[in-house]
């Protein structure tokens, strides 16, 4: 089945021609058929990720590798040997985000045609959804670092055009949006900064951007038992060669033959056969042999003898050159040798330092594109965008690309100690802080943004302590649940426009309040900067009546309340997916959470790792403010009394917005069992019979390099529920009653006098807004006009009008009155006067007498004579 | 001195002049559109042409292809010297895609109404282009230096009778400016040729590179070097390198529509291209010497030009100092000395004439519609004009240089070149990478201002719809940005060989001059 | 035989008194008449000159100088006569037109 994988390039182009069609034709087509162009492109890319898994399953793993036709190579300088083609690269990890990234989106999409109903840019929505689709999937699926960064940046316009979708709101909300937009795509152009460096110095160190080349496996070692199974089945292998790409045939001998495999532990085993599941193992009977003479791309080889150190891509690369010793060199396979000394041009250093320095400047591009400390702000504000793209791309995809591109170079990670610890730090610190701002936010949807910021912290922290499989494994679970919240959050806020609507067609006439839903969501999707004093603290009087009046906020919590009993699904599906998030036994998030704080553990325990002692403190920690304040979002939002006379009238939300938060809420329970630790016990509920054991973590260990299997630790795993559990009976203590709020609608938090400095704070986003208004946008703003106005009043003005200009006119004066009147006239006078003076001298001798002539005359006369008889006289 | 015939590069080049001298005869006031189509139809004719050069260009060979050489005055070794390699043919390309768009947009552009007298409009715009590809293709010291000036006599024309309202003043200063520039260039011509015994360039730096004709170097401040600053500053003039940037703000924001694109597309990248043909093949060790100076210039001019653009409240004067950010690009990818960076500047040159040029078209779009450059007079444009909208973000996006748009691989490659430089290294990379930061800083807070926010102003509701002309040369103009963004190995290809040739030719003296200066 | 010598001798005593006549004399007509004895001091030593050569040059020579004589004697009398008709005086001192 190696033919499948050449459609890897229409994973990309379907979405491509869905956004296309949504913005030529857009204008003229009705909702329905926009809508349908669009979610059907993003239902392609699903079954086209299908075929991508069914084609790795089929294929023992082999990773394919896909020059898109028509297209020539992208960059390509002969001369300087730079050489990046536009490639796919079609492997676990690919695939693992490929299927999350494309199952979710089909999703939002199918949401989206119910959400964003009657919007007036509805076919335009589409477009921007399908052309992020086919960015992610760039990013997901190329085979080097540039081809990420076309769909690194290319996300991120999308992200821009959608933050901003509502760019033309009334009173300010438009412009709102826009400096949303703005903000996120300038913080992420920060860490694309990082980006760029990174990948120039990797290629100067490598002299290529390639992840991998093709034919190059990533983990060898992984493959053993496959060789194994070479030498005993060799004659079968054989026989079934020719077959490959015909069918699923030779099943039977599949099965056994990995059942036969010696390299590996049983577990693995099982958990092949647990992923695979109905492909039943084909992988070992479907392929060839070993290193035997395959010049066949998608030819099958165990490791990478057969390639020289210049024919391996980056991270082959960087393995060899960081295992060699002090002094050791190696082949290049031209004859020249390599060592642990790297030239960049004049800059001479060694590898180590080279790679923490790549290490450290993808940190900050992951830093930007996952939302962490330091340029994590950009991402509360994205929620300016409408409910599906939060759900979509501000917290399933594409802020998880920081964390992909990490776990894909995670060689370099592995190497860098330094950097790992900076990088659990980071993501520890974010994972707290965030979810200590999440607290104390009101707006529905911020809570979850910082979530979301503080579960990416979650993931970068694994990768910081060298659980790269759990990051991905999190990033999965977390891709359906908080897609869950969102989409629930969205169907909320949409059930609380209509009741409003509702309560002003029949409470107030509704006479000035003809605009439709969409305008009233967008005039109120958006806090922007001012939220701060918008949401305030709770105790503003006047905020009150406004909420009863125009200023009705949709998505203010402190309007909500007793929600459950309007809209039981997505109540229900809310609940699912906080628990989850939460990490609730046994729903997804708890087995993905729990992996990372195991991991940590060991690396503390075991390892003795600095940074697993801090992963495990700070993300208990942020455990601990998870479980809390979804909580009290849920018991805001859902339980208690109504807090607004809207709530009375809030419908539950049509079947497109429905069935997605069923389909995402099932997953949101099952998910986590596909990556069951090792050892579960009883806590598995004995489904490993199903799911196998870390399948997920065997599956990507294709691709990842150092990943490694996660154990199950029951102490951990006990002390996190705990945690849990205890934050969600604090969390119910708290805010159980029939109303938690008081009469002004102030926080209990709030309302304790003891808490209140925090709470303040908490809701205050702890002033990062503020700080960096005063630390960098005012500088920056201000030395802007500075520099302007030196450029133009000093440079352009004063330089050209009163150095240049008026010294050139100084000169000219200069020149004509002293110089050419003074000097050089005066010369010729002076030449004048002296000849006139000397005359006048002379003239005395001219008396007009003829006789002092002629005595002259005589005089010369006589000389002369006198001088010509001297000669004669002398003799 | 081998005399050549007729050459089809010489025809591309006369080609205008025919379109000239036939304008010429035309009359103003009743052949109005006869004018306008035999002005556009020659400028096609010379793209079509030089198609045609491309076509019949042989990218492997680095040489001086389609030569024409003629005695002019032996006795002072000058000759009509025309020939183009890779890196020449990509600038005449650029002339000649440049200026059909030019002119198709003044078709409809209000500036006739004002000031008339079109006709002498175009035989100025034909002028220029022959001028420019003048510059592009000699070969000869001399032809080359009277090419250059002559490109400023139309320009200053352009600019002081079509020009905003401080025109007069603007043109001037363009043209002292550059004029001041010229002289320094001038003496170095006449030292240089009267030191090598003839003008032809291609004779020059084979003396040079096979050291029968010497420069005396020794270091920052010897004869090569005076040399070099005497061709690097007229040309730094041009580009503009950093301090010597004061015209430009002037020239774009009062120069007609087209003279600003003509002058972002083409005329600056006169400077680059000299740098590039003239000074590094020349001068190779005041080049490498100097390259650090300049490069620091260059750094200084992207992260200056970026930051000054964003607090222009002017359009046009903050994509005029967006080009000397861009620009300070293209000048740090030169004098990286290697291949990447060489060949990144040379297709960034082209990039920045797409981009920007398309950037001053579609200011010129605003201004024939509002007669307003002040920023703070739109807002909600996206609203009113849809497709303009659209088309206009997309060729803001290409300017930040977003990956898979053209800008990208041109920056991209540049900065790479940056890091692995032996003359300029990590620290100018990791500056000048800043400008990336800062291009979308000033250019999203350009497009917000223009196109986003609701569309309150009501002088914008009713904007009058896109014409046939402009709607033609923005699509080309975008189809152009997706095209190199997607495929740029055809344009690193043209020009592989020729520009390796001159890293090469300075790379030979890189590694002593290194060890020396250090 | 008289000696050359003789001749010279009064060729240069009358040359003498000629010159002295003209440097010291006022009288125009004296000054004029000094003129012609130089020259004559001149002819005679021409003409000594020439018989002890034996050579008729000298005397052709004195001839032309006779000549030259006569012209200058119209002239200069016509310009006596002229000036006496605008100065009503011969006398040279008066004549200092040329002075600087």
């Amino acid at each position: 089945m190696q033919n499948l994988a050449l459609i890897a390039p229409l994973i990309i182009l379907f979405p491509s021609v869905g956004a296309f069609i949504n913005f030529v034709w857009g204008p003229k087509l009705n909702e329905r058929a926009s809508a349908i162009i669009g979610s059907v492109a993003a239902g392609a890319t699903f079954f086209i990720a299908l075929g991508m898994f069914s084609y790795l399953t089929g294929n023992n793993f082999q990773p394919a590798i896909i020059d898109p036709p028509l297209l020539d190579g992208w960059l390509r300088i002969p001369s300087a040997n730079l050489e990046i083609p536009w490639q796919q690269r079609i492997d676990t990890l690919s695939v693992t985000m490929l299927l999350f990234v494309t199952f979710v989106g089909t999703l939002i999409h199918i949401y989206a045609a119910g959400y964003m109903h009657g919007d007036k840019r509805f076919s335009r929505f589409f477009a921007y959804l399908n052309m992020f689709l086919a960015f992610m999937l760039i990013l997901v699926t190329g085979n080097n670092f540039l081809m990420m960064f076309v769909g690194w940046e290319g996300v991120g316009v999308c992200s821009y055009l959608l933050i901003g979708f509502w760019w033309d709101k009334p009173k300010g909300e438009g412009i709102k949006n826009a400096n949303a937009a703005r903000k996120a795509f300038i913080a992420n152009r920060v860490g694309d900064f990082g980006v760029l460096m990174a990948l120039f110095l990797t290629f100067w160190t490598f002299g290529s951007l390639d992840f991998f080349k093709p034919t190059e496996i990533a983990n060898p070692a992984h493959y053993e038992h496959l060789v194994h199974e070479d030498d005993s089945h060799a004659g079968e292998e054989d026989s079934h060669s020719g077959e490959e790409g015909d069918d699923h045939g030779g099943e039977g001998e599949g099965e056994s033959t990995t059942a036969q495999t010696v390299a590996l532990s049983t577990d693995t085993t099982v958990a092949q056969e647990g992923e695979e599941d109905d492909h039943g193992g084909e992988a070992a009977a479907d392929d060839h042999g070993g290193e035997e003479s395959h010049s066949d791309p998608f030819g099958f080889y165990v490791n990478n003898d057969h390639l020289t150190y210049n024919q391996l891509g980056v991270f082959g690369q960087a393995e060899k050159l960081l295992k060699l010793g002090e002094g050791e060199t190696l082949d290049r396979g031209d004859g020249t040798q390599v060592g642990r000394t790297v030239v960049i041009g004049s800059w001479t250093t060694d590898i180590d330092t080279v790679v923490s320095l790549i290490a450290l400047f993808m940190l900050l591009g992951a830093a930007g594109k996952s939302a962490q400390i330091p340029l994590f702000v950009w991402l509360p504000d994205a929620m300016a965008g409408p409910t599906p793209v939060s759900a979509l791309i501000h917290a399933a995809t594409m802020v998880t690309a920081g964390v992909y591109m990490m776990v894909r170079s995670n060689t370099f990670f592995y190497y860098a100690d330094e950097v790992s610890l900076i990088v659990t730090i980071i993501g520890g610190v974010t994972a707290l802080a965030a979810g200590f701002m999440a607290l104390g936010q009101w707006d529905i949807k911020r809570v979850l943004a910082y979530s979301t910021v503080s579960q990416l912290g979650f993931m970068v922290a694994a990768v910081g302590i060298g659980a790269y499989a759990a990051a991905i494994f999190h990033m999965m679970t977390h891709a359906f649940f908080k897609a869950l919240l969102f989409l629930g959050s969205g169907s909320v806020i949409h059930g609380m426009e209509h009741g409003h609507h509702h309560l002003h067609d029949h409470g107030h006439g509704a006479g000035g309040h003809g605009h439709d839903d969409k305008a009233h969501a967008a005039a109120h999707d958006s806090h922007g900067h001012d939220s701060h004093g918008h949401d305030s603290h709770g105790h503003d009087e006047k905020h009150d009546d406004h909420a009863h009046d125009d200023h009705f906020d949709p998505q203010d919590m402190r309007t909500m309340g007793g929600l459950s009993r309007r809209m039981p699904i997505t109540y229900i599906t809310y609940v699912i997916g906080a628990a989850a998030l939460a990490g609730i036994w046994p729903l997804s998030g708890f087995w993905s959470k729990d992996e990372i704080l195991a991991d940590a553990w060991r690396a503390a325990i075991f390892d003795g790792k600095l940074s697993g002692y801090i992963a495990l403190g700070l993300l208990l920690a942020a455990a601990f403010m998870t479980a809390f304040y979804m909580t009290r979002q849920v018991w805001l939002v859902f339980h208690g009394e109504g807090r607004h006379d809207a709530v009375k009238h809030v419908p539950e939300s049509v079947w497109q917005m429905t069935v997605p938060l069923i389909i995402l809420g099932v997953f949101s329970v099952f998910i986590g069992f596909v990556n069951l630790p090792s050892d579960p016990g009883v806590s598995s509920l004995g489904l490993e019979a199903v799911f196998g054991l870390h399948a997920l973590t065997d599956w990507l260990e294709y691709s990842v390099l150092h990943a490694h299997v996660g154990a199950f630790e029951w102490l951990i795993a006990l002390v996190a529920t705990g945690v849990g559990l205890a934050a969600i009976f604090l969390g119910i203590r708290i805010y159980g009653g029939a109303n938690p709020l008081n009469e002004k609608n102030e926080d209990p938090l709030y309302v304790n006098r003891g808490f209140r400095p925090l709470f303040v704070f908490s809701n205050a986003r702890m002033y990062w807004d503020e700080a960096y208004d005063r630390l960098f946008i005012r500088p920056f703003q201000a030395i802007a006009r500075l520099l302007a106005r030196v450029d133009w009043d000093f440079w352009h003005d004063y330089v050209h009008d009163s150095v240049i200009t008026k010294g050139f006119n100084g000169v000219a004066k200069i020149l004509s009155q002293p110089v050419d009147n003074g000097l050089i006239d005066g010369t010729v006078r002076g030449v004048g006067r002296l000849v006139k003076g000397i005359s006048g001298v002379l003239r005395q001798a001219q008396t007009g007498y003829v006789r002092v002539y002629a005595v002259a005359l005589l005089v010369g006369v006589v000389a002369v004579v006198v001088l010509m008889l001297l000669p004669v006289l002398q003799g | 001195m081998e005399m050549t015939g007729l050459s089809l590069l010489t025809v591309v080049l006369f080609l205008p002049m025919v379109g000239l001298t036939i304008l010429m005869f035309m009359n103003e006031e009743k052949q109005r559109n006869a004018i306008r189509w035999t002005t556009f139809g020659f400028s096609i004719a010379t793209f079509l042409l030089s198609l045609l050069l491309w076509a019949l260009h042989d990218p492997a060979n680095p040489g001086l292809q389609f030569v024409q050489r003629n005695d002019w005055l032996p006795t002072f070794g000058v000759s009509y010297y025309v020939g183009i390699d890779g890196l020449g043919l990509i600038l005449v390309l650029l002339t000649t895609f440049i200026m059909p768009l030019a002119i198709l947009f003044s078709f409809t552009s209000h500036i006739f109404e004002e000031r008339g007298r079109e006709k002498l409009y175009y035989i100025f715009m034909l002028l220029l282009e022959w001028a420019m590809i003048g510059v592009f293709v000699a070969q000869d010291l001399v032809i080359f230096y009277i090419f250059w000036e002559v490109t400023l006599v139309p320009m200053y024309f352009l600019v002081g009778i079509w020009g905003g309202d401080q025109r007069v003043y603007a043109a001037v200063k363009f043209f002292l400016y550059t004029m001041a520039g010229s002289i320094l260039m001038l003496l170095a011509v006449l030292y240089v040729g009267g030191q090598a015994g003839t003008f032809a360039v291609p004779e020059i730096v084979a003396g040079v590179q096979a050291g029968t004709l010497v420069f005396p170097f020794d270091g920052l401040f010897s004869t090569q070097s005076f040399l070099f600053l005497g061709f690097l500053i007229a040309f730094a003039i041009k580009v503009p390198i950093f301090p010597f940037h004061s015209w430009l703000p002037d020239a774009h924001v009062q120069a007609p529509t087209a003279g600003s694109v003509i002058l972002a597309g083409v005329l600056l990248k006169m400077g680059t291209y000299g740098i590039i043909r003239f000074c590094l093949p020349m001068f190779p060790e005041a080049s490498v010497a100097w390259a650090p100076v300049v490069g620091v210039l260059g750094v200084i001019g992207i992260i200056y030009g970026a930051w000054v653009s964003y607090a222009q409240q002017d359009i046009k004067k903050l994509v005029a100092y967006s080009s000397v950010s861009h620009m300070g690009f293209v000048v740090i990818g030169i004098f990286a000395l290697n291949a990447q960076g060489m060949q990144g500047a040379v297709l960034q040159m082209v990039n920045h004439g797409i981009s920007t040029g398309g950037l001053f078209l579609l200011v010129g779009m605003l201004y024939e519609r509002r007669h307003t450059k002040d920023i703070n007079a739109y807002g909600g444009i996206w609203k009113a004009l849809p497709f303009f909208g659209a088309l206009s973000l997309i060729i803001t996006l290409s300017s930040m240089g977003l990956p898979g748009l053209n800008g990208f691989v041109g920056e991209f490659t540049i900065l790479l070149g940056t890091l692995g430089s032996d003359v300029l290294g990590i620290t100018f990379a990791l500056f000048a990478t800043l400008g990336v930061i800062l291009a979308a800083i000033y250019m999203l807070y350009m497009f917000q201002k223009v196109f986003l926010g609701e569309l309150d102003k009501p002088e914008n509701q009713h904007l009058h719809p896109m014409t046939w002309p402009e709607v033609t040369v923005l699509v080309v103009v975008v189809v152009m940005v997706f095209w190199i963004g997607v495929q740029p190995a055809i344009w690193f290809e043209m020009m592989d060989s020729s520009t390796n040739a001159i890293v090469d030719s300075v790379a030979q003296f890189t590694p002593q001059l290194t060890a020396m200066l250090r | 035989m008289v000696p050359t010598e003789a001749y010279v001798i009064l060729s240069m005593v009358l040359f003498a008194m000629g010159t002295l006549g003209v440097l010291l004399r006022r009288n125009a007509i004296i000054v004029f008449m000094s003129v012609e004895l130089m020259l004559n001091a001149s002819n005679l030593a021409l003409v000594a000159f020439s018989r002890q050569w034996q050579g008729v040059d000298g005397q052709l020579f004195t001839f032309f100088v006779m000549t030259v004589a006569a012209a200058e004697v119209a002239v200069g009398l016509a310009l006596i006569v002229a000036i006496f008709r605008t100065k009503q005086s011969i006398n040279i001192d008066e004549l200092h037109l040329m002075e600087g």
